[in-house]
């Protein structure tokens, strides 16, 4: 494809002590790409994702993220990315207003931008009129999609979702995809963990991780056919049985 | 990202060195969780002067209008002089007047009086023939503080009498003692209690609170969101801190102000140096808030350990509700470790005896290494990094 990468890891390594978290992994992302991070719990796909948004130095290995090392340059790398955690991560206690201006603020952008901002996301997420409505009282579906918007309010090159469906119905988590699909049409890269396999299948390409190594990584329709499965979550099943270690 | 490079072009210039526009506006999202949460703001600012009331009118040490009764077999002037004295005083109350023996018994079964004043017939006989003449003083001794105090200014009264009667005369030898309570002439224990309150006060709103805000956002997963963000952990951790310091002030001001208009402690000393000291106290405060908040995981957890690691050895440890030197070897040198002992000797140099700096430079000192030490310690253990 010849496009620019954004995120790429060369045998990147993390060990705890003697425990080997995440072993010599290497991928590459591009922009604007949808990356799926699967593996079971505890396969290390949390370690790796912290080194790669500047929480947690590499024991070894080479990583660069939008351009930045990660060794080096994690304040460079911060001001690029976003993240969402699986908590959802937005103030209950603040209105939806409160919370744009607050991520939006830390990320430095202008009160005018912020102004604009808000106005966009309500519009988007049709929050019209709820701009000034606590986010504890919004039922989950529209916390999870503002969670998003806010995670990407400042226009990063990469944002990281960390298995950011949990707890949300069928119709919610299309919704939620399809934010994530506009994002990625945007030219932000998406890199995203998750547990359902459904989800696996909307990704450009997705990694499977097993016992802190990438034992698979193509796109959906690639893996299935290599590992004559009818879906990814046999793809998943297969590798996922060879583990060794549990959580 | 043209916006982005503008705004960091802009925060190099700031006097923060950077970022400054982004700590304020953490400092207004902090401000707002304190805000929206009425009811913790209500005990925040309550506290403090419910505490000041209570310990400075229902906790006294202080012995006031004690009841009493009198039995008086003599009845005579002597003995009405004295009784005269004791029901003017502050300290008595009589409320009974007895004429038999046995009504004493009663009347302290009856848990209405803590002490019978006894005098035999014929008092003042004696004391003019013979010299000698004896008073009976039978105290509820339940309480064995109060009775000793009762007592105590029972006999003083009574020595102030004799020593009225022996006025004009040479006695062979004397011995006077001279009593003269210095810093607080009139023994008000309300002297004692704002020093203490200020500290439990402090420790309590600071260092409780900011570690309950700090783990609130550990559980939330809100913390890691911002961990990401190009926000500093040391500028996240003092931009948290602020909005308590500033409630922390508003507290010292309400418990001076209560302290000098309604229980009538001056500040004798300089209330500038007060309240830099306190201001360091309160910093001292947050540094173990922010130690306590990186060992919990649970906000419950972090208002367990604050009440016990905090809590308790201020109100033990301070001395004041017990004195240090009263306590076994052990316990003293443990005391040393607890900032609020500190900061009470502190408080009260500078408010009650009116000294200035230069008696309480080591103190002051022991605080401030004790902060270096605490905020180095949690900045250290906040974990930016999870290597």
């Amino acid at each position: 494809m010849g496009k620019e990468k954004v995120i790429s890891a060369n045998e990147l390594t993390k060990k705890f002590g003697d425990f080997t978290a995440v072993d010599k992994i290497s991928f590459e992302v591009e922009k604007g790409e949808i990356f799926g991070f699967l593996g079971a719990n505890g396969a290390g796909k949390t370690t790796a994702m912290r080194m790669l948004c500047g929480l947690s130095l590499p024991t070894s290995g080479l990583a660069t993220v939008a351009g930045y090392d990660v060794y080096k340059q994690n304040e460079l790398i911060k001001k690029s990315i976003g993240y969402m955690s699986q908590k959802f991560s937005l103030y209950e206690d603040l209105t939806v207003r409160e919370n744009i201006r607050f991520y939006a603020g830390i990320y430095g952008l202008s009160d005018k931008q912020i102004k604009e901002k808000t106005a966009l996301l309500a519009k988007q997420l049709s929050l019209e009129g709820e701009e000034k409505t606590l986010v504890k009282s919004l039922p989950l579906g529209w916390k999870q999609k503002l969670a998003f918007s806010i995670a990407i309010v400042h226009d990063p090159a990469i944002v990281f979702l960390d298995e950011p469906t949990g707890g949300v119905d069928p119709i919610t988590r299309r919704e939620f995809w399809s934010l994530i699909y506009e994002a990625s049409e945007r030219g932000i890269t998406i890199f995203v963990t998750t547990h359902y396999m459904d989800e696996a299948e909307y990704c450009n390409r997705v990694s499977i991780m097993v016992d802190g190594r990438i034992d698979a990584l193509d796109s959906p329709a690639n893996l299935m056919k290599n590992f004559s499965a009818n879906s990814m979550d046999e793809v998943f099943l297969q590798l996922a049985r060879k583990a060794v270690r549990s959580e | 990202m043209d916006a982005q490079s503008l705004n960091t072009h802009k925060a190099k210039k700031s006097l923060f060195g950077g970022g400054s526009k982004q700590f304020f506006i953490f400092v207004k999202k902090e401000w707002l969780h304190i805000w929206r949460d009425r009811r913790t703001l209500f005990i925040l600012i309550w506290m403090p002067i419910v505490q000041i009331i209570l310990y400075g009118f229902a906790l006294t040490n202080e012995v006031k209008n004690s009841q009493i009764a009198v039995f008086d077999q003599s009845n005579d002037q002597a003995t009405s002089n004295i009784i005269h004295e004791i029901d003017a005083s502050r300290y008595f109350e009589i409320i009974k007047y007895l004429h038999s023996y046995k009504d004493i018994g009663a009347t302290f079964r009856q848990g209405k009086i803590r002490l019978a004043i006894v005098f035999p017939s014929n008092f003042r006989n004696d004391l003019l023939h013979t010299n000698s003449a004896q008073v009976q003083l039978i105290a509820d001794a339940s309480d064995p503080n109060t009775a000793n105090t009762l007592t105590n200014y029972a006999t003083a009264i009574i020595n102030d009498y004799q020593q009225s009667l022996n006025q004009n005369k040479v006695l062979p030898y004397t011995i006077k003692t001279q009593l003269r309570m210095l810093y607080n002439p009139e023994l008000k224990s309300a002297y004692n209690f704002v020093p203490g309150v200020m500290a439990l006060v402090l420790m309590l709103v600071c260092a409780m609170m900011t570690s309950i805000a700090i783990v609130r956002e550990k559980e939330l997963g809100t913390m890691e969101v911002i961990l990401v963000s190009p926000l500093k952990p040391f500028r996240i951790i003092i931009a948290k801190t602020i909005p308590y310091l500033a409630v922390s002030m508003l507290n010292i001001a309400c418990i001076l102000l209560l302290s000098v208009y309604v229980l009538k402690v001056p500040i004798n000393g300089s209330l500038f140096l007060l309240i830099a000291e306190s201001t360091l106290f309160t910093i001292t405060a947050l540094s173990i808030g922010i130690l306590i908040s990186n060992g919990a995981k649970t906000q419950q957890a972090a208002m367990f350990t604050s009440l016990l690691s905090l809590f308790l050895p201020t109100l033990l440890f301070s001395g004041f509700l017990f004195p240090i030197e009263n306590m076994p070897l052990p316990l003293q040198i443990i005391s040393n470790i607890v900032p609020s002992k500190w900061y009470y000797i502190i408080v009260e140099s500078i408010m009650i005896k009116g000294l200035g700096f230069a008696a309480i430079w080591k103190e002051t000192l022991i605080l401030v290494v004790m902060t270096f030490v605490l905020l180095g310690l949690s900045i250290k253990n906040f974990k930016i990094r999870l290597a």
